[in-house]
């Protein structure tokens, strides 16, 4: 079994040496060479409309603008950039043979990473194993520590379930203190990764801040009418759906129709979709979901325009920016660092700070800071609330408008 | 409580009736199992909902349209498609595998050509979803009329297989194919037909659905499994049986997630079905000896 | 005609033994590939094994792959590596055997679709009770298993289930099984029982798959009930199986090998249209290989032996 050089300084740097097959050494990049740029994602199967909204749009948003730079700047001279695009088919061990493919045949210089936390496990052994850089917005996990240790080149963007759901309770909480809603709350959530990891969390939350759980069940994925569930917990005031986006659109429109309006009301995915306020508009306005964005921050709203110029259609106000701005981080890391060496680059995105779309950044916790994971849709997007800490935050409207008569 | 769960399993049940009823004719007739058939019901989606989004005219309206473009769709399937393999087919067994691995295809062919026109995200959109009081509890117009269409297309196709000659003959071809042809009754003429039945009762199974369902491209062949299992469930070619063991599933399923647990109503639902079968291996409905 | 040759043994033993050194010369990516394409060739001739002789097409595949893959992730971690596998074969053959009882006597389509409804309920219920008891819904393997050991492994399996397939089809179980395949009535007048040597095959080939199950988790990281119990796979299976030829052995593995070809072309050439291009080059090979990939090997093989005799020679015909 041969070492290259890098794997020898990798093991010298103290990471550990995996048992390795078949690794390319890294070859010099050639003046006026494309750098190569892959990844596998779901572009058909169930995680494509997650994947197609959230991250692809800024996979091509971030090669669109480097292209129109006149390519990707290492060690001072712009290299025109070659896309290799897989479709992992929303499976497993679809995701790791493309991936597999993508270094060892296409030999790609960066890879990027797929869509989900499913996805992005499967694939992480593969990421760290060949030394690149996962950056990754769209996988929830609990492991998320762990896994940083584990694989240093991991960055597990939007962190833990805990740090999702927690905020949510927060806000209820404020509701509460203003008199809005007391102390029962109903809850639901789809029997999928992350509807249980969130609920999960969420319970516990609520437990901690004194609420009292009135009804809280989970149903299967696919589920489209939510009649009797609504009819069963009418007169609650706060209500949260820890749901994926047709179960969103169907609870939304289901509370609509049965004329259910709690005074504080969160949906899960696809509530920062655009699908979604493409199909309710100015109904859902002061609807809670997951995500936010500081609709304040010129560079923010600059983001926005441009998602919509290059790709024709609006960014979701959750995942995007931040899938975004972690590309944008490793961009210009690559530009500092004047290599393509994964390691190199990596440790760079974890020592230095960025000027991005999310503001001034540091990735050395390997997660993205101060990013918004609760808001409340406002015009179409939404607007910024929890955690609380977090700088940039948007007025929080209670009670939820009421839905306008059927 | 009871209300609301009855009428959202009558408006569940009426659907999964009305698809079913089309794969039942299909296959009762033509002993060809289409695993496409619910792509057509999807495709049916699609389509109402690019005219509707294009023109504003009411889906329902759109049905003169449609109906019709899946019913000769559907009958060319069978014509071009599948009869050159019943033709050549040496036994039952080998038709059946045939038809299996060729509809497979077909279920991908379709398929693929929906998501390159429409991707894989997410679609719907809105129409008439307005509650109606029904005694004390609310219920979306949409689903309602989907209910009434279901009952009164499980009719209309009741009365027309029961009470006009071509109903009696392609009952005829789907008790008995070789029968039928000693007494006259083109049976390819007859398979053509149930499959083209077939197909459009599909595609207003796809109408009525994309009035208050998200669906995707990829979504056909789950409504291609839950009809088959209520097919099964009743007895292959069984008209009435059909519409009524798919009335009782969605039944099973709205009163499982109202009194029971929302998250087990699948399960419930295949539990039945898998029981079903272990009581009576023909079906509820259908004939010992076939 | 019952041969009695070790020439058969001798080749798969020879065959598997020059491919265990693949991994000293593939390319991560090939052995990636080739671990696909294995798991799928130990899958499809599992199915073969049982569906060959006895007819029933089975969707349950998953079930019991799936069941291999959730042994790992419950006991990967507590016990060592050959008592995963044994309990994971254990526990496939044991729901195997449940499941046999309750539904060998249901005929033709309604045996294919209570598969299929039961790896649906198989799926929910997972998921209903990691949900309810669990309260977590995925698991996380951490082994340390590399792709050879597991390349390694599955053709070993593949290996020992070749040779299996062919001292069974020379064994006396299995001319009772082809007989059973052609006349259930004929196999009782003659003294066998039948539902003993279904349900006999039904086991093992789900205790082949869920092995290959246990093996293939390791590489996941990660499972949940949607991913474990796929049903994606068993359609896949069949198609394999179908597509090579049920009459002979080697069939489904041939089909396997065919389909995880054609997968991987599709995928890398046409990765915006694949489900269209898949769909049209299945309607095609329906159209070109009525019988399967053997049946038209054969075919050929016969026109060239006969080609002075009439062209009506017909073998391996799917009946």
């Amino acid at each position: 079994m041969k070492l290259t050089r890098r794997q020898t300084m990798a093991s010298l740097a103290g990471l550990g040496v995996a048992p390795m097959l078949g690794l390319r050494p890294k070859k010099a990049l050639a003046s006026g060479a494309p750098v190569k740029i892959g990844y596998a994602i779901s572009l058909t199967g169930p995680n494509a409309g997650g994947a197609g909204t959230t991250i692809l749009p800024n996979y091509h948003l971030w090669v669109h603008e480097m292209r129109e730079k006149g390519g990707i700047l290492v060690n001072g001279e712009r290299h025109p950039i070659e896309v290799i695009e897989y479709d992992d088919r929303s499976n497993s061990e679809e995701a790791v043979r493309a991936v597999e493919r993508l270094i060892n045949q296409d030999g790609v210089d960066i890879l990027l990473a797929p869509w989900g936390t499913a996805m992005n496990l499967a694939v992480g052994p593969l990421f760290d194993r060949n030394g690149f850089i996962q950056a990754t917005s769209t996988a929830i996990t609990d492991r998320a520590p762990d896994l940083i240790q584990r694989w240093p080149g991991f960055f597990p963007l939007s962190g833990t379930a805990a740090s999702w759901a927690t905020p949510v309770v927060e806000l209820m909480n404020e509701a509460r203190e203003a008199g809005h809603i007391d102390d029962d709350v109903a809850m639901i959530s789809v029997a999928d990764a992350f509807g249980i990891d969130l609920a999960g969390a969420a319970r516990r939350a609520f437990g901690e801040y004194g609420f009292n759980l009135v009804y809280d069940r989970t149903y299967p994925v696919g589920t489209q009418d939510f009649s009797s569930i609504l009819a069963e917990i009418r007169n609650v005031k706060a209500f949260a759906s820890f749901s994926y986006p047709p179960d969103t659109v169907a609870i939304t429109d289901n509370a609509q129709l049965h004329d259910f309006n709690p005074n504080v009301m969160y949906v899960g995915i696809g509530g920062a979709f655009p699908m979604f306020t493409d199909r309710f508009g100015e109904s859902v306005d002061t609807v809670l979901t997951h995500g936010g964005l500081n609709m304040a921050d010129e560079r923010t709203r600059d983001y926005l325009a441009r998602h919509e110029e290059v790709t024709g259609r609006r960014a979701d106000s959750a995942g995007s920016i931040v899938m975004y701005a972690a590309l944008q981080a490793m961009e210009q890391a690559i530009e500092r660092t004047g290599t393509l060496d994964n390691s190199v680059i990596a440790e760079e995105m974890k020592t230095g700070t960025f000027d991005t779309a999310l503001g001034e950044i540091s990735l050395a916790s390997q997660m993205m800071p101060d990013i918004f994971k609760v808001g409340q849709i406002r015009d179409g997007y939404v607007v910024g609330l929890g955690p609380q800490d977090v700088p940039g935050r948007g007025e929080f409207i209670m009670p939820k408008q009421p839905w306008p008569a059927r | 409580m009871f209300l609301y769960a009855l009428l959202s399993g009558l408006t569940l049940g009426g659907v999964y009736a009305l698809v079913a009823l089309g794969l039942t004719i299909q296959y009762g007739v033509s002993r060809t199992l289409n695993l496409g058939y619910g792509e057509f019901l999807i495709g049916a989606a699609f389509a109402v909902f690019v005219m509707f989004g294009t023109f504003g005219i009411s889906p329902y309206l759109l049905a003169i349209v449609v109906l019709p473009g899946a019913f000769a769709l559907s009958w060319l399937v069978y014509r071009v498609m599948l009869m050159p393999i019943v033709r050549r087919a040496r036994s039952p067994m080998a038709l059946e595998i045939d038809s299996l691995l060729l509809t497979f295809g077909l279920l991908f062919a379709i398929m693929g050509i929906m998501l390159l026109m429409f991707g894989s995200n997410y679609t719907n959109y809105s129409y008439l979803s307005v509650p109606v009081r029904v005694m004390d509890a609310t219920v979306a117009l949409n689903r309602l009329i989907s209910f009434g269409v279901a009952v009164v297309v499980g009719i209309i196709a009741y009365i027309l297989l029961m009470h006009t000659r071509t109903g009696m003959a392609l009952r005829a071809v789907s008790v008995d194919p070789v029968g039928a042809r000693l007494v006259g009754i083109d049976v390819n003429w007859a398979a053509g037909l149930a499959f083209g039945l077939g197909g459009a009762i599909a595609a207003m199974g796809g109408i009525l659905i994309s009035t208050y369902m998200t669906f995707t491209a990829e979504m056909g062949v789950i409504f291609t499994m839950k009809a088959l299992i209520v097919v099964i469930m009743a007895g292959v070619g069984h008209v009435v049986g059909a519409l009524v063991a798919g009335l009782v599933l969605g039944l099973i399923e709205a009163f499982v997630a109202a009194y029971l647990d929302p998250g087990l109503t699948v399960a419930v639902i295949y539990a039945v079905f898998l029981l079903t079968l272990i009581i009576r291996p023909q079906g509820i409905f259908g004939r010992v000896a076939r | 005609m019952i041969s009695r040759s070790p020439t058969p043994y001798v080749g798969i033993l020879a065959v598997a033994g020059t491919l265990a050194l693949l991994p000293l010369y593939a390319s991560s990516y090939q052995l990636a590939f080739a671990i696909g394409l294995l798991n799928f060739a130990v899958l499809a001739t599992a199915w073969g094994l049982f569906s060959g002789p006895t007819r029933y097409v089975s969707l349950a595949s998953v079930v019991f792959f799936g069941i291999g893959s959730y042994t790992v992730a419950i006991v990967g971690e507590v016990m060592p590596w050959p008592a995963v596998l044994l309990v994971a074969a254990l526990i496939g053959g044991a729901v195997a055997l449940v499941v046999g009882l309750a539904t060998l006597r249901l005929a033709g389509i309604y045996f294919v679709i209570f598969t299929f409804g039961l790896s649906e309920m198989v799926r929910q219920l997972v998921t209903w009770y990691e949900v309810n008891v669990t309260l977590s819904i995925g698991r996380y393997i951490f082994l340390d298993i590399t792709q050879t050991q597991i390349f390694w492994q599955l053709l070993a399996l593949l290996a020992i289930v070749m040779l299996g397939a062919v001292a069974l089809q020379r064994s006396r179980l299995g001319f009772a099984l082809r007989v059973i395949g052609g006349d259930e009535t004929m196999a009782r007048h003659f003294g066998l029982n039948p539902t003993f040597a279904k349900l006999a095959l039904f086991v093992a080939s789900s205790m082949i798959m869920a092995l290959a199950g246990a093996i293939m988790a390791p590489r996941w990281t990660y499972i949940d009930p949607a991913i474990a119990f796929n049903i994606t796979l068993s359609f896949q299976v069949v198609i394999m199986a179908l597509l090579g030829g049920m009459h002979r052995i080697y069939g489904p593995m041939l089909g396997a090998i065919l389909m995880t070809f054609l997968f991987e072309a599709l995928s890398n050439h046409f990765p915006q249209a694949f489900s269209l291009m898949l769909g049209l080059v299945f309607i095609v090979i329906v159209y070109l290989l009525p019988n399967g990939i053997v049946g038209r090997l054969e075919e050929g093989l016969a026109r060239t032996r006969r080609k002075p005799a009439t062209a009506s020679a017909k073998v391996g015909e799917r009946t």
